[in-house]
């Protein structure tokens, strides 16, 4: 079931690069495949039984030499990104073009995405992870650099280099990691059980450094976020939602499953730092986050703010081998659901920013005013998600990072309290840019616009509701992460 | 003698001297079936080598090897001779003398698998002659146009030197160790300064063939002035044949004090020169063959590890094919688009050409690295051999050239895909190397998603002595 999750998208998107499917056509298509791929994770999820490792297991013998395999599977921090981000295709891929060029190649494009996306999350082989992650970028680098406006060319190039930078750190360190057992094995499973640098001191340290840094370019953290600003902006609209949304999220993934999973020891030997790295971040992202004019990128640099409270939580839950095993699995399982929140939250952001766009062509906060008695629903909806951006209780955001800053509060009280700042700016800056672009006077030349059409309304409304679901009744899926020891060890 | 040792060499002699005959009586424009017999005979030569594949042992009094890596190396140059050989006749089609062109390439090939299989320190010497001999000959076949000439003496002048040194150093250590059979050299002490000197001037030699530094500046020249079949050709044969023969050197003196780190030093300095002179390249053929220079770099990082890491020798023919079939990509999509050579003629192939754009993406991909093109597989093996051999600081400089190289990569790929054509689609040269390309690019996805058999054969790969 999940292989055909990954392996779908794949063939349907090599359908549509090759075969003339008229565009009307081939958006049908690359619709009915996210939705099916969904369908199957959702299946899966059915059949799911909390906090009893992994699950759905299917290998297939790939390069034996290497002990490489097809190895998918899911557990309990695996299964809420990889629904999320199934979700968040099936909106990106239904939300209208904002250019309606080679629209067959563009649903190629967006699920070439998914397929790796969704691999990545689902694959429990180290070499097929970094396969899907380099995957990833390929098909983001098309995505940005072809459909995109403004300077694309250069922020998906950007992108690419920065992130392929941080992708071959990440393969030197899974090769250092992996030739440190006999026989030699990419299984995640096994290498979690077996530790490999466990007890080595300056090796593991290396390893972990590159882990930490490759992982740091791609969720990103402060000071090597600087390609995130640029590629947000001249994205298309869905093209950002899925890069907020979902390929963020491989970053924090990646730190949770290897460095934490693989390296306990070294990990929370250096968790301390990586708790500094994401307070930087947390303050730097809200900091200079308000100082922008163009509202995508305040909302870009809001992620770098949300990835540090995620990346907080992880450092948090790897913190110690042993002692506060309680706040730990808190923080844990608030890191996976602000995964989730940040990707249904952001990813609605970025499609009314590509909304925003579609009509007006601009992002500057001031040539927008007084747009509350045009677009009402526009308005609710962006009014909802910016709320639920900015922490507010009730809403998805809120479950998240409470349970991080009480776990954060039990091992490093006075870091925690320093990350609160960010909370306050973040909340300023949204409030900001709702009253900048929906109260105040109309700028004569916004007189003709449009609220949301009905498919843009929907899609919202479904995003949206999900994160109030989350937010008033977080239980299942608290109940799905189930963050026991076995999760902050592996296969939970 | 067992010279049945030497079929798929001889076959290939045969072939050559077949096309030779073909082309004196042929008329001019039937001159394009010389690559008949040029192709049976690579044929024979690829089925002759397989039916010997499980040998292991010295041959021709001690100065041939007939091993694994031989085995490979006949297979590698016999297929990426073959599909060189299919653009040429097109390409060729205005040439008043181009059936020599066969036997010309045919005999340079010879060398290359000759370089491959020495086991005899003149063996290799004349292994290397005969390769740049005819190589020259390639290079500056349009004779008529100034470029071809400038890279054939280009190409004359720098190897002229490089096989001098060639053979001083092959004198110095024959002169130190007493003998120049590997079998007898295998293991020798040569901590002498005199047979230190002599290695080192066999590796500046070999590295001229390889297309490393100090011997690399003929590369981006021929790649730009050769005939396309030809830049084809000689950025990607002999560099086989050298790569290999320069592993047996390092397998012959393991412990010899300064070669590895040598080697090491070679490496980053041409994969740095290398991909830095692309950066900035506006001529599609002068920057593959930049890249080609940096893909000698990655090449030695295995040759410094040799039997370090046990993997070493099978994961660099494994590199090496993935280097040569996309390197072959790449300049068949250059010669089915009449060597277009511009960056700037790039622009909008996406949309007039997409089969070509595909596989040019496709082919530069693979040179970067990107999964699961073969060009990934080799890769990883590559760093994985680097790092279990201690060089992990090689990997590391890999890694970071790897980024740099992506970036002029992209300078191709980014006008290709995202620009709009400027005008009408751009002329094609026929069906043969349409097919090539087409092959190629399918086998770089193709092998590199099904390596498992092939790699599980070259694991088993054998070295002597």
């Amino acid at each position: 079931m999940l292989t055909l999750a990954v392996l779908l998208p794949f063939a349907a998107a090599a359908l549509l690069a090759f075969a003339p499917v008229p565009a009307g056509a081939s958006r049908a298509i690359a619709i009915a495949t996210a939705a099916l791929a969904l369908l199957a994770l959702v299946v899966v999820w059915a059949g799911f039984t909390p906090g009893a490792g992994f699950q759905a297991v299917t290998e297939a013998p790939w390069l034996p030499a290497l002990g490489v395999a097809w190895r998918v599977g899911v557990d309990g921090l695996s299964l809420p990104v990889a629904l999320m981000s199934g979700l968040l295709f099936v909106a990106a891929i239904a939300w209208p073009m904002e250019r309606e060029v080679n629209a067959r190649q563009y649903y190629a494009w967006f699920l070439f995405l998914e397929g790796a996306s969704l691999g990545l999350f689902l694959t429990l082989d180290l070499l097929l992870f970094y396969v899907f992650f380099d995957l990833s970028l390929v098909g983001m680098y098309f995505l940005i650099g072809r459909w995109g406006h403004g300077e694309a060319q250069r922020a998906a190039l950007k992108f690419f280099l920065y992130t392929l930078a941080g992708s071959l750190l990440i393969l030197l360190a899974i090769i250092a990691l992996v030739l440190m057992t006999d026989p030699l094995t990419f299984d995640m499973r096994e290498l979690i059980a077996l530790q490999p640098v466990a007890g080595m001191d300056v090796r593991a340290g290396l390893i972990l450094l590159g882990f930490v840094i490759g992982f740091a370019i791609k969720t990103p953290l402060f000071p090597v976020h600087t390609w995130l600003p640029p590629a947000h902006v001249d994205a298309p609209g869905p093209a950002s939602a899925i890069l907020a949304g979902v390929l963020l999220k491989m970053g924090v993934y990646g730190l949770a499953r290897i460095a934490m999973q693989m390296m306990r020891e070294t990990f929370a030997a250096w968790a301390l730092a990586i708790g500094i790295v994401a307070l930087i971040s947390i303050l730097w992202g809200s900091i200079v986050a308000f100082a922008q004019e163009n509202f995508k990128r305040r909302i870009a640099y809001t992620s770098v703010n949300h990835m540090g409270y995620a990346v907080l939580g992880i450092a948090v839950a790897g913190s110690a081998v042993t002692g506060h095993e309680a706040a730990r699995d808190l923080a844990l399982a608030g890191a996976v659901v602000e995964m989730v929140a940040h990707g249904l939250i952001t990813g609605a952001l970025f499609l009314i920013a590509g909304a925003f766009w579609a009509r007006t062509q601009d992002y500057e906060l001031d040539h927008y005013g007084g747009l509350a008695g045009n677009a009402p629903r526009m308005m609710a909806a962006m009014g909802l998600a910016s709320f639920a951006s900015l922490g507010l209780p009730g809403l998805a955001s809120f479950v998240a990072e409470v349970q991080i800053f009480i776990g954060a509060f039990a091992i490093w009280p006075w870091l925690a309290a320093l990350a609160l700042l960010g909370l306050i700016v973040t909340a300023a800056l949204f409030l900001g840019m709702l009253q900048r672009i929906f109260f105040g006077d109309r700028p004569p030349a916004l007189d003709g616009f449009t609220d949301l059409t009905r498919t843009e309304g929907c899609i919202l409304a479904a995003l949206l509701a999900l994160v109030v679901l989350i937010g008033v009744w977080p239980a299942w899926l608290l109940d799905m992460i189930a963050a026991g020891p076995a999760l902050a060890f592996g296969g939970g | 003698m067992p010279v049945a040792d030497l079929g798929p060499e001889i076959a290939l002699i045969a072939g050559a001297s077949a096309a030779l005959l073909l082309a004196m009586v042929l008329p001019q424009q039937r001159l394009g079936w010389c690559l008949a017999p040029a192709l049976a005979a690579l044929a024979v030569a690829a089925l002759w080598a397989f039916a010997q594949r499980s040998e292991a042992r010295l041959t021709f009094s001690g100065t041939w090897a007939l091993d694994g890596v031989t085995l490979w190396a006949r297979l590698m140059i016999v297929v990426a001779t073959a599909l060189c050989l299919i653009l040429a006749p097109r390409w060729f089609a205005r040439d008043r003398r181009h059936g020599e062109f066969y036997t010309m390439t045919l005999f340079s090939a010879l060398g290359a698998i000759a370089m491959a299989g020495a086991a005899d320190l003149l063996q290799l010497v004349m292994a290397v002659l005969l390769s740049s001999v005819t190589g020259y000959v390639l290079a500056a076949w349009h004779r008529d146009w100034a470029l071809s000439v400038e890279a054939g003496m280009k190409y004359f002048l720098i190897g002229a030197l490089a096989n001098a040194l060639l053979v001083i150093g092959v004198i110095l250590v024959m002169g130190m160790a007493g003998t120049s059979d590997y079998a007898g050299l295998k293991g020798l002490d040569v901590s002498s300064p005199l047979a230190l000197t002599g290695l080192a001037l066999i590796v500046s030699g070999l590295a001229f063939k390889l297309g490393a530094l100090p011997g690399h500046a003929w590369v981006p020249d021929v790649a730009e002035g050769a005939p396309v079949p030809a830049a084809a050709f000689l950025t990607v044969v002999p560099k086989i044949g050298a790569a290999l023969a320069l592993y047996r050197l390092v397998h012959l003196f393991p412990d010899a004090e300064m070669l590895r780190p040598l080697i090491a030093a070679l490496s980053v300095a041409t994969m740095s020169l290398g991909n830095l002179a692309a950066l900035w390249q506006t001529d599609v053929r002068r920057l593959i063959g930049w890249s080609s220079v940096s893909q000698s770099g990655y090449a030695l990082m295995a040759v410094a590890v040799a039997d370090l890491a046990p993997g070493a020798l099978p994961w660099l023919i494994w590199f090496l094919a993935a280097y040569a079939l996309a390197n072959v990509t790449a300049f068949a999509v250059v010669a089915q688009l009449r060597g277009r050579t511009a960056l700037s003629g790039y622009a909008g192939l996406a949309r007039t050409r997409p089969a070509m754009a595909a596989a040019l993406i496709v082919a530069f991909l693979s040179l970067v690295g990107i999964p699961p093109l073969i060009g990934f597989v080799g890769k990883l093996g590559l760093f994985l051999v680097t790092i279990d051999g201690g060089y992990a600081w090689l990997a590391l400089a890999a890694v970071l050239n790897t980024v740099v190289s992506l970036f002029y990569y992209a300078r191709v790929i980014a006008p290709m895909y995202f620009a709009d054509p400027p005008g009408a689609p751009p002329a094609t040269l026929g069906l043969s190397s349409h097919a090539v390309v087409v092959l190629c690019a399918g086998a770089l996805i193709g092998v590199g998603i099904g390596s498992s058999p092939f790699l599980a054969e070259a694991l088993a790969t054998v070295i002597l002595p």
